[in-house]
């Protein structure tokens, strides 16, 4: 199977689908589409959007990309991708991904493309293969990615270092303050969007959210070793904002979208922008490092020896360290 | 490592309102391993075609319990063509009268379901389909 990289180039659909395939089975077909379209790519706002379960997250997704479509503030409208992630089954390995169900708003305009993703065993809220995806659609044009995340809860926060601005989506009920300040998901907002506002209890959940903005302390931010924001002295520090939507009935989007571009102007004139690039492509060329020296490794090891080095291991005569180290070295280490 | 999966739409065309056996169809898909793109109720043959395309799957899945296939299945397997997807497998299940069986079969239907159908044997049938016999 071949991709036909200019057709991509040149906006056709079906081309642009099928590459989509070739990057999400991770082939060598795919892995050399993504080194044609890679000068191609860059242009796009990346926008993550992350939640617990039932928080709303495609329905929001559905009114953020709609109203891109149809701004209200005379801008032209912008082309949309949506990257919808949703989990696989941990024991088959299939998945059921619902989440066009909520968009059916977007359907019928060429300037929308939604692909589902199933996570196939990744465990931080996304696919192995989502930033590939996400690049193919940068490339081939898009000026608006919104990636939507499984839905999450306290340590799914990948979603954090592939997109220029994060949304987390919270809604009334869902746990106390303490949940609030724990590490992990609500750190990673950019943007905190309490959702199904017109529910009970939205007080309470803004109100906690807001505590909770109080007790942090913004500044640096750091990632793997890389600072995504904060990084020059004088800057100004973005304070995360918190908006309340009514997604189903697109309450509080076009404001939202405000907040959203408001977010991209500051990564452009601190410089963030730029940071959280470099933060995400070394954290990409780390992991293709890895995954590559894995793969090495593999195939000049027998099934044979490494069957018997793990047979040691069930017995209990080599510690796991052990034979990490015999299935490397060839031998243990002292 | 490449890893290639059955990637199926499930959806329910026209009007009536009943979803469990489309439901029950995705979860036994689920089930064997696919990844099914479960779309919902009220699909136009439009919507369908357009999820068909963006997804690149291998077969799409309807239900249709309204009595209306021998209008919204051939106007979804000419948009499919018309996107250049004329190999995508078009499989459907619900209250299809016997008669009509054949005349969609002529159509390039791959595989139709009446009440009481197996599901093992919707699921053998996409594979083969597709390529791929577990």
């Amino acid at each position: 199977m071949t991709v036909d990289v200019q057709a991509v180039l040149a906006g056709n659909r079906l081309a642009l689908s099928r590459l989509l395939s070739q990057v999400e089975n991770d082939t060598l077909a795919g892995q050399h589409a993504l080194v044609q379209l890679f000068p191609h790519g860059g242009k796009a706002a990346l926008i993550g959007v992350t939640g617990a379960p039932g928080t709303g997250k495609s329905s929001l997704v559905n009114q953020i990309a709609y109203h891109f479509r149809h701004p209200e503030d005379g801008r032209p409208a912008r082309r949309v991708a949506v990257v919808a992630v949703d989990p696989s089954s941990p024991f088959s390995g299939g998945a059921v991904l619902g989440d066009r169900i909520r968009m059916s708003a977007l359907t019928g305009d060429e300037g929308v493309f939604i692909r589902s993703m199933a996570s196939r065993g990744s465990l931080g809220g996304l696919a192995r293969t989502t930033a590939g995806v996400v690049q193919a659609f940068d490339a081939a044009g898009f000026e608006v990615i919104l990636i939507e995340t499984v839905g999450a809860g306290q340590a799914e926060v990948d979603i954090a270092r592939l997109a220029h601005t994060t949304l987390v989506v919270e809604a009334p009920g869902l746990g106390d303050d303490i949940q609030a300040i724990k590490a992990g998901i609500l750190e990673i907002a950019d943007i905190l969007v309490v959702n199904k506002a017109d529910r009970p209890g939205v007080e309470q959940t803004e109100r906690a959210l807001r505590n909770m903005l109080q007790l942090a302390h913004p500044g640096r931010r750091d990632f793997e070793g890389v600072t995504i924001s904060g990084g020059g002295e004088s800057e100004p520090i973005w304070l995360t904002p918190i908006q309340r939507t009514v997604a189903t009935e697109g309450d509080g989007v076009p404001e939202l979208l405000k907040l959203i571009d408001a977010h991209r102007a500051h990564l452009e004139e601190t410089g963030d922008l730029a940071r959280r690039e470099r933060a995400r492509l070394t954290v990409e060329v780390n992991l293709l490092v890895e995954s590559s020296l894995v793969a090495d490794w593999r195939a000049g090891i027998s099934n044979g020896q490494y069957e018997e080095v793990l047979g040691m291991v069930f017995e209990r005569r080599l510690s796991p360290r052990q034979a990490a180290e015999v299935l490397i070295h060839g031998e243990e280490a002292s | 490592m490449s890893q290639e999966k059955i990637r199926v739409i499930v959806a329910k065309p026209g009007l009536d309102g009943h979803d469990r056996g489309a439901k029950v169809v995705a979860r036994a898909l689920r089930d064997a391993g696919m990844e099914v793109i479960y779309t919902g109720l009220r699909q136009t043959p439009e919507m369908i075609a357009e999820a068909a395309l963006q997804e690149d799957v291998h077969a799409v899945g309807l239900s249709v319990l309204s009595g209306a296939h021998m209008a919204l299945v051939p106007r979804i397997m000419e948009l499919l063509k018309a996107n250049g997807q004329e190999n995508v497998g078009v499989f459907i299940g619900g209250i299809i009268p016997d008669e009509d069986v054949p005349r969609l079969r002529e159509m390039g239907v791959a595989g139709v379901y009446g009440p009481g159908t197996r599901t093992d044997d919707i699921v053998q049938d996409i594979q083969a389909f597709a390529g791929q016999t577990s």
